[in-house]
């Protein structure tokens, strides 16, 4: 494209914002309306349904709060590295880029074990439909964080050569990619009490 | 295509400078192209054939209901013995023509059009944008579409044919269906994403791309119509992407979402576990599709806006009660849904809260078709093909909304529910109402995109043509459905004593269809003619005020559509000002 779309990097001064932080804003009001869907489910299922598990005594805390700890350390990070580069400092910025990362890999490692040793007591979507629920909200979930891993790891690895080219704009890429990353950060937040504590 | 041509090789040494950049390739140019424009006709031909590919279902169960069990004529031989043996349609085939000609229609056909289509090449034009906020997520957008189109096309090769639970895929008739609804589950997630990077693309581009001096009051209606839409499929669509993944689940995982207890399924109680809730499915459904309705009006009512106003040469009557109901009308469409479940044993308080609902979100509907038809008053209207098509929408629209009033109250619902009276119903809305408006729509901006008009003699043929037979093939259902004809019977309600009275309609009806179907080739033909041997137009051939005419060449210019952004100085419909020196003022001009 050679073309110049306005406000890509600056704001519009009427609107006071830029094209992506206004796009990634919109995105996540979709998202939220995406698991609003889902956590609105759960409610019909389970006070709707005829029969409901006793939950604690299927999932497990320890590992579930452990990851929380893991998520929420992540977003520290995430804010970090941005204000890393807001200070100019790129080293610190690909320490916190990459501790973030490296967190994002953490909770998905966690979330297989979770995973395993459901299956190997044999409980499956097909066993009830709490179980159903919980595999569809944390996997969906699990795709969010793979997908902000993606991103994360592209403005760590081969997206960081635009610092040097276009650093105002590689900073907003880092703030909208960082956006996203606490939004999945506070859709955990709520998952976790929904499916583990209540 | 002229309007390709164009591009390559710009007329003129005022838009040299195009020369300068390097010319992409064809497949960037024209398949994988960002620019709007492409990718705003790309959604146009797709769109069109889609509506024509669900119509011509239609055209098929039509023969079914006026002729049960005979042989279809020509064509019987070519659906295959599975669905056809001997020509004779089957059940279950009729069921997979159903359930595809709604969703075809609806996703694949209409919003595409209205809002990819005119979205993506009208609305920058309007609001002098170069292009749209992010024009790589616009291709993403088209080719998402594009994919979830074929996908659902493919699904009529699976076992079993295509989904056959209806366009609603109710559960839990759609968990054990054939696996052509996993295709179909399959295809709506591509369109689901589509429309989710399309509105994202559209509410920005509206927001941070306006022309400087294009304030909101001075905003076209045809742009709030496209706002709005764009926070319709922004904020309802999820609800049917998690029902998606539910069902999926329910299918190929084997959970119990939609699945309640002790089911029996052909005499057998159904295996799984159980505790599933079939209303979930039809509450998560309906918040999608009924702000869905107004995903496929407001488009509509944008269009009919800015042609009225042009060829009345006056302003709309009321712009500003105009686009308060319009942004009323789309918050309301979130909270009527369950409207639709009036039959489903949901409660009295429920029905009694929805039906109210229902009844305050037609007020600001019943004021937007009311400003329209003020803004005919002392008017010298220009009866051209696009006018004809704008004003049949007025009483068309009005028919369909009218008749929706006695489905909104939940007593009247019930011996009204699932019959033809319903299909009259919406179709009044969507057919002559929604579907006349795109009409117009293309015989209005074809010169635009071509740079020459589409010819008026067979436009007007095929406005004539269209009216009479659409409301022949519509009017009947609601004397069917009044006698409480069933809207999904596979043999037009031969079996019922009840109905036999009014089985006649059927013939009429489905002749009807065809010769609608005869008068769109004319369309067609006029279309395809039009480019080479349309008459040649300057920019602005029906001297409109808005900057998609007034400030830019027709076609476009490739690069950017502006040779300098336009400065807005006033509002959009300055027709017939006293004073001025034409009967028209541009947007952009300073001075009258």
């Amino acid at each position: 494209m050679d073309m110049q779309i306005p406000y890509t990097i600056d704001t519009r001064p009427d609107t006071g914002l830029t094209n992506p932080k206004l796009g990634i804003w919109l995105f996540l009001a979709s998202e939220v309306m995406l698991f609003g869907a889902l956590f609105s489910s759960y409610v019909l299922l389970r006070w709707g349904g005829d029969y409901w598990p006793n939950q604690a005594e299927i999932v497990n805390i320890p590992l579930a709060t452990l990851n929380t700890a893991v998520l929420i350390s992540s977003s520290v990070t995430m804010v970090m590295s941005w204000a890393s580069l807001k200070l100019h400092d790129f080293s610190k910025y690909k320490l916190y880029m990459g501790l973030t990362f490296l967190a994002g890999v953490a909770f998905l490692v966690i979330k297989t074990i979770e995973y395993n040793e459901k299956f190997s007591h044999g409980l499956y979507p097909s066993t009830n439909n709490f179980i159903a629920i919980y595999f569809l909200m944390t996997g969906l979930h699990a795709l969010h964080v793979i997908g902000g891993m993606v991103v994360n790891g592209f403005l760590w690895g081969p997206g960081a050569k635009m610092w040097k080219t276009e650093p105002e704009k590689f900073t907003n890429r880092v703030e909208v990619a960082g956006l996203y990353w606490h939004f999945v950060d506070l859709v955990w937040i709520f998952l976790f009490p929904v499916l583990y504590l209540l | 295509m002229d309007h390709a041509s164009t591009i390559g090789h710009p007329a003129g040494g005022a838009h040299a400078h195009t020369h300068a950049h390097a010319e992409p390739g064809f497949l960037r140019k024209y398949v994988f192209s960002v620019d709007h424009k492409v990718i705003g006709i790309q959604y146009t031909v797709t769109a069109l054939l889609f509506l024509f590919f669900g119509f011509a279902l239609m055209m098929l169960m039509r023969w079914q209901l006026a002729y049960p069990g005979q042989p279809i004529p020509l064509i019987g031989g070519l659906l295959g013995v599975a669905n056809a043996p001997g020509g004779i349609m089957l059940p279950e085939f009729y069921n997979q023509l159903g359930a595809m000609h709604g969703t075809i229609m609806v996703f694949l056909g209409v919003v595409p059009l209205a809002v990819g289509g005119f979205g993506n090449y009208v609305m920058p034009l309007m609001i002098g944008a170069p292009d749209m906020t992010f024009p790589r997520l616009n291709m993403a957008s088209y080719w998402l579409y594009f994919v979830g189109g074929v996908i659902m096309l493919l699904s009529f090769l699976a076992p079993g044919g295509a989904a056959n639970s209806g366009w609603t895929a109710y559960t839990p008739l759609s968990n054990i269906a054939t696996v052509g609804q996993t295709w179909w589950l399959g295809g709506m997630l591509f369109l689901i994403l589509s429309s989710l990077l399309g509105a994202v693309n559209f509410i920005t581009t509206i927001v941070q791309l306006r022309a400087p001096g294009l304030t909101w009051g001075r905003l076209p209606f045809f742009v709030w119509a496209q706002l709005v839409t764009s926070f319709l499929l922004l904020l309802a669509f999820p609800a049917l992407q998690a029902a998606a993944f539910l069902q999926a689940s329910d299918r190929l995982f084997g959970s119990s979402f939609f699945n309640p207890s002790g089911l029996v399924v052909s005499g057998q109680v159904l295996e799984g576990a159980g505790g599933g809730n079939p209303l979930l499915w039809q509450h998560l459904f309906w918040f999608l599709a009924h702000p869905e309705v107004y995903v496929l009006i407001l488009p509509a009512m944008g269009i009919v806006a800015e042609i009225l106003a042009n060829n009345t040469r006056k302003p709309i009557w009321g712009y500003k009660l105009m686009v308060g109901s319009v942004i009323f009308l789309g918050f309301m469409s979130f909270v009527v849904w369950a409207h639709h479940m009036f039959l489903t044993g949901m409660g009295t308080t429920i029905s009694a809260f929805f039906q109210t609902t229902t009844m305050i979100i037609s007020v600001p509907s019943v004021i937007i078709l009311s400003a329209l038809f003020l803004s005919l008053y002392g008017g010298s209207i220009r009866y051209n093909t696009p006018m004809l098509f704008a004003l049949a929408f007025l009483p068309m629209f009005g028919i369909g909304g009218l008749t929706g009033l006695p489905l909104g109250l939940a007593s009247a619902d019930i011996p009204l529910h699932d019959t033809y009276y319903v299909i009259g119903h919406f179709h009044y809305v969507v057919a002559p109402g929604t579907v006349f408006a795109l009409l117009a729509g293309v015989y209005y901006w074809y010169p635009k995109v071509t740079g020459r008009m589409m010819n008026e003699m067979l436009g007007k043929i095929h406005f004539i043509g269209s009216f009479i037979t659409i409301n022949l093939i519509f009017m009947p259902m609601f004397i069917q459905g009044l006698a409480g004809m069933n809207r999904r019977l596979y043999d037009g309600g031969q079996q019922y004593a009840h109905v036999q009275d009014v089985l006649g309609w059927n013939l009429t009806m489905s002749h009807a269809s065809w010769g609608l179907g005869l008068f769109q080739l004319i369309f067609i033909v006029n279309f395809f003619m039009s480019l080479k041997t349309g008459k040649k137009v300057d920019a602005n051939p029906w001297r409109a005020t808005t900057l998609d005419w007034a400030a830019t060449t027709s076609p476009p210019l490739a690069h950017g559509n502006f040779e300098t952004v336009p400065t807005v100085y006033r509002d959009a419909y300055g027709y017939s000002v006293p004073g001025a020196s034409a009967d028209f003022i541009p947007q952009h001009a300073e001075k009258a």
